[in-house]
């Protein structure tokens, strides 16, 4: 679980550059142990994501891909608490963020008035998951009996579903969309919400309902065996990792300024899984990188044209073949772990040491 | 009254019947088991008790309630746990994890305490972490508390899969060939652990087993299955003595 920092290969002839290496690889290390650092870390992003915008430090361009960039990790960790963590392989994510992107944005364009947008919007995008995480609930009563590539195809039935309701429903714009959302998806606000669904399913994962629920992906059977309520547990994991994609929908659509349902369409479910097994399944790091790699490449390979869209699924491949797990699979970086769940590996080496008669160097 | 009560019952896979016409009365300490040739139904015994399958037929009662068509982890709750066949730990977590997810029932926090971490949820945490250290300890595991299931050498898992049992509070353990792999020592050894977590843990035990050294050395009674069907039962001297049981046994043997 927890990331080691095994020294590099020996191997290697001891030259300048290798040295200096592993200085930086010391460094490093001793930074990724300080966990008092991870609250400075996120203090200093959200004054600069006030900061940013404020004062224009960097072009409208590059904010938007930060914003992305944001959203997009959302999407990933709460995905990875399906597919990752429990171990099923759900391929409708964009129905559950259609839901919150529709939910909130009747909110914004049909129901406050426009002077009342910007206050109300921390409440529209709470409704947005709230409506995803209801519709997340029933489609986690399937699951109770099905497994696997069955569970597969009822993800990706109901993504399916919700487009061509959402199609069919005049009101909101039918196969035409919803037009003019109010731009009111900020800096500081997407990194708010990414903030609190990483800090949200960091804490359910290290839990007594998420071990239950890494449990159900290492043995199902074994687990219920133990005494897990396996579908107590799949009807959390489902609700909570809907609420956040909702939550994403949200942010999306008022940072994208118009919806239609083909925006929510079984590709966008295929980029959220891309991420996902690239940055590495069961690790929030891995979501975080994931996310963060690929909407970034994205940007960077825009100039390539249509050829993009055959590199990213060849790296997939690639991935797949070299790196099954993704990069980080099931790893953490210990900013992210919480400070008591380290405490039984202290606990542990406290014992060895006295046992041993070893003083701690 | 007996602890375990199994009435007349049956179990189909298909047309296959697996077992039939099973009864067992199991009282408060007793430690008895079940043999067999290889297929005769023992280890569908278990997965009847335990809720892994319904039972087609008949009636199974932990101190008086129906167990037959309660959930797995229902029954678990109420003081059943077992151990497997084949080692089923959880593979890729921690030996820490391994146990803690067997005291699911005994962790008392909301799920909106495990999403924000308050309430209960610290206080919780770290008892159930102490009591899985503790175990671990007892089980001369916690220097494995912070490695993978699966890198654990072969003996030190089985031992884990028994700590793992006893963490969700049973009054009934069932162990399912714990002697497999072993050698005449570890056997040795494993027959002395068997007791002896007998008594820590006040537990009554029903074991299936092939060496029937471990049989015969610590069993205080015996059923024998064959086809489905129970042709024996009785002290294990009178077992050994038994006919028909010679009989299942060489047979089987003069199959292979
Ligand atoms: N899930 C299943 N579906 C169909 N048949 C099964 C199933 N499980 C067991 N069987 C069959 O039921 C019979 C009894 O199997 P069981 O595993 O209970 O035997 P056992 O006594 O434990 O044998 P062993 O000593 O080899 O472990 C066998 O013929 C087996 O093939
Ligand atoms: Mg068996």
């Amino acid at each position: 679980m927890i990331m080691d920092n095994t020294p590099s290969s020996t191997s290697t002839p001891v030259s300048k550059g290798h040295a200096l290496l592993e200085r930086w690889k010391m460094r490093w290390d001793r930074i990724a142990n300080n966990r008092k650092i991870f609250p400075i870390v996120l203090a200093v992003g959200f004054i600069l994501s006030i900061l940013v915008p404020k004062f224009g430090l960097v072009n409208e361009y590059v904010q938007l891909v930060i914003i992305y960039i944001g959203i997009n990790i959302i999407l990933t960790t709460s995905l990875n608490l399906i597919n990752g963590y429990m171990g099923e392989f759900s391929v409708g994510h964009a129905g559950f963020m259609a839901v919150g992107a529709y939910v909130s944005a009747i909110f914004t364009t049909k129901l406050l008035p426009e002077n009342l947008e910007a206050i109300y919007f921390p409440l529209v995008v709470l409704a947005g998951g709230i409506g995803a995480a209801l519709i997340g609930l029933l489609v986690s009563v399937p699951s109770f009996k099905t497994r696997g590539d069955y569970l597969a195809i009822v993800t990706l039935a109901f993504n399916m579903i919700v487009k061509s309701v959402i199609e069919n429903i005049e009101v909101i714009g039918g196969p035409r969309g919803i037009p003019g959302i109010a731009k009111l998806t900020t800096l500081p606000w997407t990194f708010f919400w990414t903030v609190l669904a990483i800090l949200v399913i960091r804490n359910f994962v290290y839990s007594n309902y998420g071990r239950g629920v890494q449990a159900i992906r290492e043995d199902e059977i074994a687990s219920d065996l133990m005494g897990v309520n396996t579908n107590r547990v799949k009807l959390l994991a489902f609700t909570l990792s809907s609420f956040f994609a909702g939550v994403a929908g949200a942010l999306f659509a008022h940072v994208l300024q118009f919806i239609s349902p083909k925006v929510f369409d079984i590709i966008k479910s295929t980029d959220v899984l891309i991420m996902v097994y690239l940055g590495g399944i069961g690790s929030i790091t891995g979501s975080i990188l994931g996310a963060t790699v690929y909407t970034v490449l994205l940007e960077v390979l825009r100039p390539f044209g249509m050829w993009r869209m055959v590199l990213m699924p060849l790296m997939l491949v690639l991935l797949m073949i070299f790196r099954p797990r993704g990069i980080m699979g099931l790893r953490e970086f210990r900013w992210l772990i919480p400070g008591f769940d380290l405490y039984a590996l202290k606990y542990w080496r406290a014992k060895k040491e006295v046992s041993h008669g070893t003083p701690a160097s | 009254m007996a602890l375990l009560r199994a009435e007349h019952v049956t179990h189909y896979f298909g047309g296959l019947c697996a077992v039939s016409d099973f009864n067992l009365d199991l009282e408060q300490g007793e430690l008895v088991g079940i043999i067999g040739p290889n297929g005769a139904g023992k280890t569908t015994v278990f997965n009847l008790i335990t809720g892994v399958y319904k039972a087609s037929e008949g009636s199974i009662q932990l101190n008086g309630q129906e167990l037959v068509g309660r959930k797995p982890n229902a029954i678990t709750q109420m003081g059943i746990a077992r151990t497997f066949q084949n080692i089923r730990l959880f593979k890729d977590l921690t030996v820490m994890d391994n146990v803690r997810i067997a005291y699911y029932n005994g962790l008392k926090y909301s799920p909106w305490e495990s999403l924000l971490h308050i309430g209960r949820y610290r206080a919780q945490e770290e008892l159930y972490t102490n009591k899985a250290l503790d175990l671990l300890e007892f089980f001369k595991l916690d220097q494995f508390a912070d490695e993978l299931a699966k890198n654990l050498p072969y003996g030190s898992q089985r031992r884990l899969e028994i700590a793992r049992a006893l963490a969700t509070g049973p009054k009934l353990l069932l162990l399912d060939e714990p002697a497999a792999g072993m050698n005449p020592r570890e056997i040795e050894q494993l027959m002395e652990f068997i007791l002896w977590i007998r008594k820590e843990f006040s537990l009554t035990i029903l074991l299936i087993e092939h060496q029937m050294r471990l049989v015969m050395g610590i069993c205080e009674r015996l059923k024998v299955l064959d086809f489905g069907a129970t042709i024996a039962e009785g002290l294990p001297a009178e077992i050994r003595a038994n006919p028909k049981v010679l009989e299942a046994y060489l047979g089987e043997g003069g199959d292979q």
